[in-house]
């Protein structure tokens, strides 16, 4: 469970992060939708604490990040815009790191590896250094690797850019699992069909600010003819056509 | 395991993969500089050794006056030339390193008992010719002495009433001083080779880690990041301490080959005094880590921390360049001063001198106390949502 309370952040004279509150709940997708600059980013960096908020506060498992950041961003799996991986490490090294990092070891980072590699079908690669991996099998070693300690919450930066269509499916399908599974997952995107396909709640914002939440059903029955990309642009404050 | 051993094997292991970092820290530090001065330093002594045996050339401008003098240059071993043409252009042109300029009237003035004006044409900007002018005008004191000498034998006065006082030096340098002497500048290539051995880890794992996008996955983990930074700057000081020994193994073996012997010279560079050395320089190695983290932080990319990692690699010299300019002994004033001190407990070490347990001690103290400001202030930068970029 992610909650974000009035989240501002400003960088200079630029308000980056005016206004964001939001609820990501168990066993839901949660989208976190807007164009190029709306502060997306921002906020999920807030998210995860590589920034501080200025006001507002961030509450994962109802923990609040700035009184506890250690326990907080333990019971989160991060995958920020960029996700770069060590090359000259092989992907099992570098997902191993990052359990090493978060107090696994032995057989049981060991296996909780195996296992990730069979979810997220690594097989292929998982003992290759990472230099000259695709795109795609760089994302599966960020997910890896955000995965590694089993966390409630996961939290993505844009997780499908640049992936072809087979990986974003694949990726689609394991986010799909994990929620099965009870996690609570937030991800952002600016591509608005991504988000349809998937979300089970979407949070729209531009400008640094939430403009429309709800599930897809909600949002469409908001505009008349009903299609979620009108709910957007109006949303965004364009003119839905009538 | 603590999460700073974490990130400083990861460092340690993730760089032995990388060909440019094991190429600069294991082969051209440790082997390429106790090459480059054992070379430097075999020229430096057979120029110093041959000079005093080599024939003095003396180009000579009116010789056909003064035969006299001419037999007794040359049987002094002064080789010489006949010389036609301006001197000075000559001298200045490099052709001649000496030109002597005997006058017409010198046989005529020698009979009468005048003095005579011989020039001796030199470049005092050629260090090379200085040790040839010093020959040559020792030859011509020589002769002049001697006429004079006769001249007072033949007026029934003794020579040696003109001679009142006798100079003799006396050299009391060891010589193991020699040596040192020639032998200073080898602390210096120590430093340069143990700074080297940890750049491109430092770089990797600051600049690098950010250039690849590796530092924001990295930072949000729960872990804290004086962790991480202790780990990077270890990890960098583990390679400078592998690199720092290579080399002190390296010249251990390399400075055998140089044929000090032969000019009455000695170095104590045995086994014990590379293992003093390599103990004396682990401060040094750990300041050099946290100095490279700190400065590879701050820049925006790999080629600028490069960049900027090349200038503080010099960075150690300037101490070291004051004290030789200034004439600097090793006192206890000056042992807080990193790169100074251990400069002047390897230049001990070496002369065989002991050393004071109070300048191993601010040795030490001082130069670990420099490498933890340095960390700290490391780790405030790594706090600061800026480090991102």
């Amino acid at each position: 469970m992610i909650v974000l309370e009035s989240l501002r952040k400003r960088f200079g004279e630029v308000e980056a992060v005016r206004e964001v509150s939001l609820a990501a709940a168990d066993g839901r997708i949660t989208g976190l939708l807007g164009p190029n600059g709306a502060g997306k980013s921002t906020t999920l960096r807030m998210l995860y604490g590589v920034l501080r908020p200025d006001a507002g506060r961030v509450l994962i498992d109802g923990i609040d990040g700035a009184v506890d950041g250690v326990a907080a961003r333990a019971r989160l799996g991060a995958m920020p815009h960029a996700a770069g991986i060590y090359p000259h490490l092989t992907a099992r090294e570098n997902v191993a790191y990052y359990g090493r990092l978060l107090g696994l070891g032995g057989a049981a980072l060991a296996r909780r590896i195996d296992a990730l590699v069979e979810l997220l079908e690594m097989q292929e690669f998982a003992g290759r250094r990472a230099k000259g991996f695709s795109q795609g099998q760089r994302v599966k070693v960020a997910l890896a690797r955000a995965l590694v300690h089993e966390p409630r919450n996961l939290v993505l930066d844009e997780p499908s850019n640049g992936l072809d269509v087979l990986a974003t499916r694949s990726l689609r399908e394991l986010l799909v699992r994990l929620r099965n599974e009870g996690h609570t997952i937030l991800f952002s995107s600016h591509v608005m069909q991504e988000v349809a396909a998937l979300c089970d709640d979407i949070v729209i914002i531009a400008r640094g600010q939430v403009v429309a939440h709800g599930t897809p059903a909600e949002l469409m029955r908001r505009v008349p003819g009903g299609s979620l990309e009108d709910a957007f642009v109006q949303a965004l404050g364009g003119e839905a056509p009538a | 395991m603590r999460a700073f051993l974490t990130v400083f094997a990861k460092e340690v292991a993730e760089n032995t993969r990388d060909r440019r970092t094991v190429l600069s820290a294991l082969l051209l530090g440790p082997l390429g500089t106790p090459l480059l001065f054992t070379v430097m330093m075999n020229i430096a002594l057979a120029r110093s050794h041959e000079s005093p045996q080599r024939p003095l050339e003396l180009a000579v401008v009116g010789g056909e006056y003064a035969p006299n003098l001419l037999g007794f240059l040359r049987s002094h071993g002064a080789k010489l030339v006949e010389f036609h043409g301006d001197p000075a252009t000559a001298v200045r042109a490099h052709e001649r390193k000496l030109v002597l300029v005997v006058p017409a009237q010198i046989g005529e003035r020698l009979a009468r008992g005048a003095p005579v004006d011989v020039q001796l044409y030199t470049d005092s900007s050629d260090t090379s010719a200085g040790a040839d002018r010093g020959r040559a005008e020792a030859l011509l004191r020589g002769y002049a002495t001697q006429l004079a000498a006769w001249r007072l034998e033949a007026r029934g006065v003794a020579p040696s009433l003109l001679q009142a006082i006798v100079v003799d030096e006396v050299d009391v340098s060891t010589p193991t001083g020699r040596a040192v002497a020639l032998l200073g500048m080898l602390s210096y290539f120590i430093l340069f080779a143990t700074l080297m051995g940890g750049v491109y880890v430092a770089i990797d794992a600051t600049a690098g880690e950010r250039e690849r996008g590796s530092l924001e996955p990295l930072l949000t983990l729960p872990v804290a990041r004086s962790q991480l930074v202790a780990g990077k700057i270890l990890a960098a000081a583990a390679w400078m301490a592998v690199s720092l020994t290579l080399t002190v193994a390296a010249f251990t073996v390399s400075l055998r080959f140089l044929r000090l012997d032969v000019f009455g010279m000695a170095t104590n560079l045995g086994p014990r005094v590379a293992l003093a050395i390599v103990a004396l320089m682990l401060p040094f190695a750990l300041l050099g880590a946290a100095l490279m983290t700190l400065v590879a932080s701050f820049t925006r990319s790999y080629r600028e921390a490069q960049t900027w990692l090349t200038a503080v690699v010099l960075v150690p010299t300037v101490p070291i360049m004051f004290a030789a300019l200034y004439q600097l002994h090793g006192r206890a004033a000056l042992m807080w001063i990193p790169s100074l001190s251990q400069h002047f407990l390897i230049d001990s070490l070496l002369r065989g001198e002991p050393l004071s347990a109070a300048a191993v001690l601010s040795s030490v103290g001082a130069t670990t106390a420099f490498a933890l400001a340095l960390g700290a202030a490391a780790v405030r930068l790594y706090r600061r949502e800026q480090i991102l970029g």
